[in-house]
């Protein structure tokens, strides 16, 4: 199952040069900072980075869910050829929750705590289609049932601190799924779920991809995950893309020095109870970047050139590495293939 | 490691009842049959750990891992059992010991957001403890709070922000930082480091393995990232659907788990594929805990069940030194 070959098809989602800052007290927080990204129909883009990296900004972004003192300052998103920077109120709502849904890394931003799940499901639901509470109401319980959940009818009778956080992680899921949009957003959606409930997750979302053609963007922070979902893959770091590519080629050969260093401190690369391997020094603050190219400091492929900011380059087709001095290809094979 | 148990829990049940609601009470007066919903989030299980000693604690998602922890951390009352803290039960404490205790025994919680009061600067989320408690000095708590950050990765100039200013994976740091500045004696990590990229993972997974070097730091680690249980664990604890059902040394279980149960879980373990693969949902349906299934609660994903383990509960019984397991082809 892969997307359409690019180009072919409108992407569902073209972000472009997007800045998303915060003008806060101490200064200004350059969250996102010239993200370009796109997915197309039936396509899993999976989007990693190091903590605080900018993802989730990306994500709000998308939606419009940016509030002061934060604000996009720059860049256009997309939406089926649709400008959503400067689509109005009314516009970005109507298409949230029916054609673009997020799940976001808190389920509690998804769930209202004083609603049980089967009002704000049926709510979700009637908001955008004009149907029945009752038909309303089956489309949640088997909404809850494809996610995995036991006893799906009493468990619409919950609150959300009645459930585990993996089942609250699933009810948002579920929320997410349930109009069969055309993009989702899933952000960390299964960081609290054992691997057999994942893999019933990550199913539904495949299947979801191909049959409606559903666009899916991926944010994780687990290699794991996502070598073995997406089609495509942009490593994220201090608000900028710095690598594309498919995802066996990000995978087997990565060329920046940063996805290099993420892809080595995996605990299955590591002798059982050795020290980690960790990439050395800090996430820089954002307020206060290293001049030229922001990973310099924490690089050990770092030349001089690099106290310019270095451009995103085009290695190969779909390919792209934010880097002056690329990790060479044979070097970086760190990983074997699994059969 | 010394011999002595810092914690252990016997017979620790905990049950969550549900009320009908409205429409349910007002059927039950028309005659309609509506029972009260009951969950077994925990059921009677034992459980020690050794000072020093880092126990896994693993099992599908609602199994009652949190619920567990919770209690073991004595932050939600038992139904039923007992808890005991360095061989003292925890009820019959002396407000100066259960004072000690709270200190010593901190929680890291599944979820950070809601642990976190919205309010509060991270200064204050994580330096106030420490300056009542007399760890540091009011004078001294500027510091003091820049020295945690920094040992979680996160900027000390982070500090005047709140919580909903940060990232996930930021928030969750601070709630370890929370937690490691009152100089703790066990931590119970909830998933605390489900939120992180490998990176910084690698960085507070080393972070915990030299405090306990260093301190002899004990923790109960409920997680369900297997490559990171098999990576730091001393001893690992399957549970399923509120049940222990298998429990042995890190390395012996990941070499050869017993129970049916926990051949399937750690058959999953995910790895860095190079190649997309087609995601199949597990075999059977998930039990639930509203209604558990009869006999072994495994029972009907079992590809190995038989009459009797619908029939009759297995035992958890002892098949080697250290290793316990629950299930009926123990016997046979
Ligand atoms: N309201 C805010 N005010 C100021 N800074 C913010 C605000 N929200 C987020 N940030 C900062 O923006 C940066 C990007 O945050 P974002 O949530 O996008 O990170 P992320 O890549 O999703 O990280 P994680 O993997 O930890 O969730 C972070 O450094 C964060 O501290
Ligand atoms: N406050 C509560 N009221 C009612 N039921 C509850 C409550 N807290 C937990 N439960 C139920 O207890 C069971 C165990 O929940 P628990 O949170 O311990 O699971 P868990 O193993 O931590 O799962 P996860 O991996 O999803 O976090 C679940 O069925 C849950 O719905
Ligand atoms: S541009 Fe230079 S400093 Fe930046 S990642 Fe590449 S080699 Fe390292
Ligand atoms: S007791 Fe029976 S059903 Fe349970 S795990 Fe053992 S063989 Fe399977
Ligand atoms: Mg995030
Ligand atoms: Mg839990």
């Amino acid at each position: 199952m892969t997307g359409p070959d690019q180009g072919a098809t409108e992407p569902t989602l073209a972000v472009d040069g997007l800045k998303t800052h915060f003008f806060t007290k101490a200064g200004v927080v350059k969250a996102v900072d010239g993200v370009s990204l796109h997915v197309n129909p039936g396509e899993i883009l999976g989007l990693v980075g190091e903590s605080g990296s900018g993802k989730s900004i990306t994500g709000f972004s998308i939606l419009g869910l940016i509030d002061p003192p934060g604000r996009i300052v720059e860049g256009s998103i997309r939406y089926k050829g649709r400008e959503l920077t400067t689509a109005s109120y009314e516009e970005l709502r109507s298409l949230r929750g029916d054609r673009i849904a997020m799940i976001f890394q808190d389920p509690m931003m998804t769930l209202n705590p004083v609603l049980r799940v089967d009002t704000q499901m049926i709510e979700t639901v009637r908001v955008h289609h004009r149907v029945s509470k009752a038909e309303a109401r089956e489309r949640a319980r088997a909404a809850l049932a494809e996610v995995g959940i036991p006893s799906p009818e009493s468990r619409l009778k919950n609150y959300p601190h009645e459930l585990s956080g993996g089942m609250r992680q699933r009810v948002a899921i579920a929320i997410a799924f349930i109009n069969k949009p055309d993009l989702i957003i899933a952000d960390e959606p299964t960081t609290a779920l054992d691997v057999t409930i994942q893999a019933q997750i990550l199913a539904e979302a495949q299947a979801l991809c191909a049959r409606t053609g559903t666009a899916m963007i991926w944010i994780t922070h687990d290699l794991a995950v996502v070598s073995s979902l997406a089609d495509r893959i942009a490593v994220m770091y201090a608000g900028r893309v710095v690598e594309t590519g498919r995802t066996a080629d990000v995978v087997n050969a990565p060329r920046h020095p940063y996805t290099r260093g993420l892809i080595n401190s995996v605990p299955s690369h590591n002798a059982r109870g050795s020290r980690l391997a960790q990439i050395p020094g800090m996430t820089p603050s954002l307020m206060n970047l290293p001049k030229g190219c922001a990973f310099r400091t924490r690089c050990s492929q770092a030349i001089d050139a690099c106290l310019e900011a270095p451009p995103i380059r085009e290695i190969g087709p779909g390919r792209e590495v934010r880097c002056f001095n690329p990790v060479a290809v044979a070097q970086s094979a760190t990983v074997e293939a699994t059969p | 490691m010394s011999g002595e148990a810092l914690v252990s829990a016997r017979g620790l049940s905990k049950r969550f009842v549900k009320k009908p609601d409205l429409a349910g009470r007002i059927a039950g007066h028309l005659g309609a049959e509506v029972r009260e919903e009951t969950v077994h989030a925990v059921d009677h299980v034992d459980l020690e750990i050794k000072k020093g000693e880092v126990v896994g604690l693993v099992g599908e998602s609602g199994c009652g891992k949190s619920t567990l922890g919770r209690m073991i951390a004595g932050l939600l009352t038992p139904t039923e059992g007992e808890v005991r803290f360095k061989g003292k039960l925890r009820d019959a404490l002396s407000s100066a010991e259960a004072h000690a205790a709270r200190l010593a025994i901190q929680m890291i919680f599944q979820d950070p957001f809601a642990s976190l009061n919205p309010r509060a600067r991270v200064e204050s989320i994580v330096g106030e403890a420490p300056v009542v408690h007399g760890i540091t000095t009011r004078s001294g708590m500027a510091s003091y709070v820049d020295d945690m950050l920094r040992r979680v990765g996160l900027d000390p100039e982070f500090k005047r922000r709140y919580p909903h200013q940060f990232s996930g994976g930021q928030r969750s740091r601070i709630g370890i930082a929370r937690a490691l500045a009152v100089n703790p004696e066990f931590l119970v990590c909830d998933e605390a480091i489900a939120a992180l990229d490998v990176s910084i993972q690698a960085q507070i997974i080393n972070l915990f393995m030299d405090l306990r070097s260093e301190f002899d730091l004990t923790y109960l680690f409920i997680s369900h990232d297997l490559g990171v249980v098999q990576h730091i664990t001393d001893r690992v604890v399957i549970m399923y659907l509120g049940r222990v059902v298998e429990a042995a040394s890190t390395d012996v279980l990941f070499n050869g788990p017993n129970h049916p149960y926990a051949q399937a879980l750690l058959a999953e373990v995910p790895r860095i594929s190079t190649s997309k693969r087609t995601f199949h949902p597990i075999k059977g349906e998930i039990p639930s805990p509203l209604d558990p299934p009869s006999g072994c609660h495994f029972h009907p994903r079992c590809p190995h069940a038989f009459d009797r383990c619908r029939n009759e509960v297995p035992v958890l019984k002892e098949i080697a030194p250290g290793r316990i397991s629950a299930c009926h082809l123990n016997d046979g």
